[in-house]
């Protein structure tokens, strides 16, 4: 074990399966110029040094070239893991991600594998409208995509190797204000986080939440930063005698629905906590699995609390306002449990 | 002929007329409503996709477009395949899943079609670059349109082909029509192939009626990118004599235009020239003919007979 922060937990994901496997390739913009970045966050820096530019390719300031080339180096067997710098670029090659990534294979009749993994920055961090979404929950009503979200450095090698070692496209989403990065690249508001990390070699398997704390008063569904806010909220009721359940899906497909449905059965309550937009988004799906499969179980109204449906504000003081905070979370919570 | 025998003259003269009847046949059966969906045809541009794959190996790949039958059919798709797949059946290439625009076979070197428009482009890339990093000097070849040459996908795919020196040709059917609009209303320029000189790689004109000549430059284009010289642009000037897709009547075009193309026939054209050359009579002509057309009743007739898919393949294969 080692403590890591996020970009470094991915970064030696990253560096253990080029290792492992020569088919292994990195594909992005700034990733490994010499003097360079190392990426937006430099998640990357280090390893064009130690695998060379044939692996660790940079390429120009073209998404769609980027996902294109890596879903044919995919069809054909190697594994790229491409990268874009805001997961906001994603729409820049949304042809790539869904008509050709999602639906090669299918429309293949199963003739071909896409496995390759989309890296992409997530969440509002102070730089305004398009350099802010939380799209995640947006990818996950494209069939043939899977899509992750960790939110722990553990979770995030675990997971990254799952999916570099899986046959399919997956969107891989990491939050900007989780990655620890340091130096030059830190990111303001960034939630200090350092995590126990294993050194040898583990993966996570794809579609098993984890419940990151155990509670019996309402169950408390987030990803990403929102789990974060979700856990200091749930630390702060529990004084009061209040227990939260927080589950953290980890990732959205496949969803491990059943630990969500046992957890709502167990306490009749569910709050969902989404960065992303509110309508028809992320945390209606995990509501309406919760009504098809639980209703009965429940003892209030499934609550959602998400990021207005507005455009990222660029102030602080607005971003702060549109996104759900800790403290919006303990009064909703306080609310249901009236 | 351009260290061309007598056979193999013969047989791209044998998968042309496989094209067009082949192409021909589909029509008919599709207004007789046995075919469900559109269909996008490639009688007229026979030449390209012969002239180019026949100087492919088969482990070399090609990506297509909205209009693929031509290019299956050259790049070795067995035609009963090709016909279950237009019928909807399970025995098509793609399990009755892809369908005209999405027609495909890994095993002969054609990634599924990709039906829009320029964006198998990049993905081409990608092909090369497994090639490339893994030195295996395959090539692979991207065919498609002169409306994609106007899609943002064109643009970024060729430019970071030429960065990374792919062993990728490039291979535009300028056929002068995006679906109805002319060419010359959403372009300046008279020839495609200039754009190549944006990016760096060399871009060539040729008539796209002329197998032999497509063949040629195609062999130069793909030597080039097996030598890891990089790519080629390909402009070939063609012609598609059906409209964009079956419920198009072409009324935006002039009857004399088309009939100056179709004056240029690349199957007429080369036929004169093996009659000239000695290599076909009539008798041989007709004796090709019949084998064609018997080839292809065999292919329709097993994608008649072929059953209907069942239910459940509609939800395999998402992932693997």
């Amino acid at each position: 074990m080692h403590k890591l922060t996020m970009a470094e937990a991915i970064r030696e994901a990253l560096r253990e399966e080029m290792r492992r496997d020569p088919n292994v390739i990195l594909i992005g913009e700034d990733i490994g110029i010499p003097g360079g970045w190392g990426g937006p966050f430099t998640v990357t820096q280090g390893l064009a040094e130690e695998f060379g530019n044939e692996r660790v390719i940079d390429t120009p300031i073209s998404e769609t070239g980027i996902v294109g080339i890596a879903i044919g180096a995919a069809i054909m067997g190697l594994r790229p893991v491409a990268e874009v710098q805001y997961c906001d670029f994603l729409f820049c090659a949304m042809d790539q991600i869904a008509n050709q990534a999602a639906k090669l294979r299918y429309m293949s009749g199963g003739q071909i594998k896409i496995p390759l993994v989309l890296r992409a920055p997530t969440g509002a961090t102070g730089r305004g409208a398009q350099h802010a979404q939380s799209l995640e929950g947006l990818f996950t009503s494209i069939p043939g995509l899977k899509v992750v979200a960790p939110s722990t450095p553990y979770d995030a090698k675990g997971l990254l190797k799952s999916s570099i070692r899986d046959d399919n496209p997956v969107l891989f989403f990491e939050h900007k204000l989780l990655y620890g990065s340091k130096g030059a690249r830190k990111e303001r508001g960034g939630v200090e986080l350092f995590g126990e990390v294993p050194e040898e070699d583990y993966a996570i398997p794809l579609g098993v939440a984890d419940i990151k704390k155990k509670g019996k008063d309402i169950t408390v569904v987030a990803k990403l930063l929102m789990l974060h806010r979700a856990l200091e909220a749930a630390e702060e009721l529990e004084k009061d005698g209040i227990s939260v359940e927080v589950i953290d899906p980890r990732t959205l497909i496949p969803l491990d629905k059943e630990t969500i449905i046992k957890s709502v059965k167990k306490t009749n309550r569910i709050l969902i906590v989404d960065e992303c937009p509110k309508t028809g988004g992320w945390a209606a799906e995990i509501s309406s699995t919760v009504v098809e499969e639980a209703m009965d179980y429940l003892d209030a109204p499934i609550k959602r609390l998400c990021t207005y449906d507005v455009p990222i504000p660029f102030s602080p003081v607005l971003e702060n306002y549109v996104i759900p905070t800790k403290e919006r979370i303990i009064q909703t919570i306080r609310e249901m449990l009236g | 002929m351009m260290g061309l025998g007598k056979e193999k003259l013969l047989l791209l003269y044998k998968q042309m007329l496989s094209i067009r009847l082949f192409e021909d046949r589909i029509y008919q059966l599709f207004l007789q409503g046995m075919i469900p969906s559109t269909l996008h045809q490639y009688q007229g541009e026979e030449a390209i996709a012969v002239g180019v794959c026949a100087v492919l190996n088969e482990d070399d790949f090609i990506t297509s477009t909205h209009r693929p039958h031509g290019h299956a059919i050259a790049k070795g798709i067995p035609m009963e395949k090709i016909a279950a797949e237009l019928f909807g059946k399970v025995t098509g290439c793609c399990r009755a899943k892809g369908g005209s625009m999405h027609i495909g076979d890994y095993s002969v070197g054609m990634l599924p079609a990709i039906a829009i428009v320029g964006s198998g482009i990049p993905i081409a890339n990608g092909v090369a670059l497994a090639f490339k990093l893994r030195r295996t000097k395959q090539v692979v070849v991207s065919f498609f349109g002169d409306g994609a040459t106007n899609n943002g996908s064109f643009h970024e795919a060729l430019n970071m082909g030429a960065i990374y020196n792919l062993p990728v040709v490039y291979v535009c059917e300028n056929n002068f029509y995006g679906a109805s609009t002319h060419i010359s209303k959403v372009m300046k320029l008279e020839n495609i192939a200039d754009r190549a000189s944006a990016y760096g790689i060399p871009g060539v004109v040729i008539d796209g009626m002329d197998v032999l000549e497509v063949y040629k430059v195609a062999t130069e284009a793909v030597s080039r990118a097996r030598d890891g010289k990089g790519p080629t642009l390909i402009e070939c000037k063609t012609y598609r004599y059906s409209g964009h897709s079956r419920s198009d009547p072409a009324n935006y075009r002039s009857k004399e235009e088309l009939e100056f193309w179709k004056s240029r026939d690349p199957i007429v054209l080369f036929k004169k020239r093996l009659f000239e050359l000695n290599i076909l009579d009539e008798e041989a002509d007709k004796q090709i003919k019949s084998e064609v057309e018997r080839e292809i009743e065999k292919a329709i007739n097993f994608a008649i007979e072929s059953p209907s898919p069942p239910l459940e393949i509609a939800l395999e294969d998402v992932y693997a």
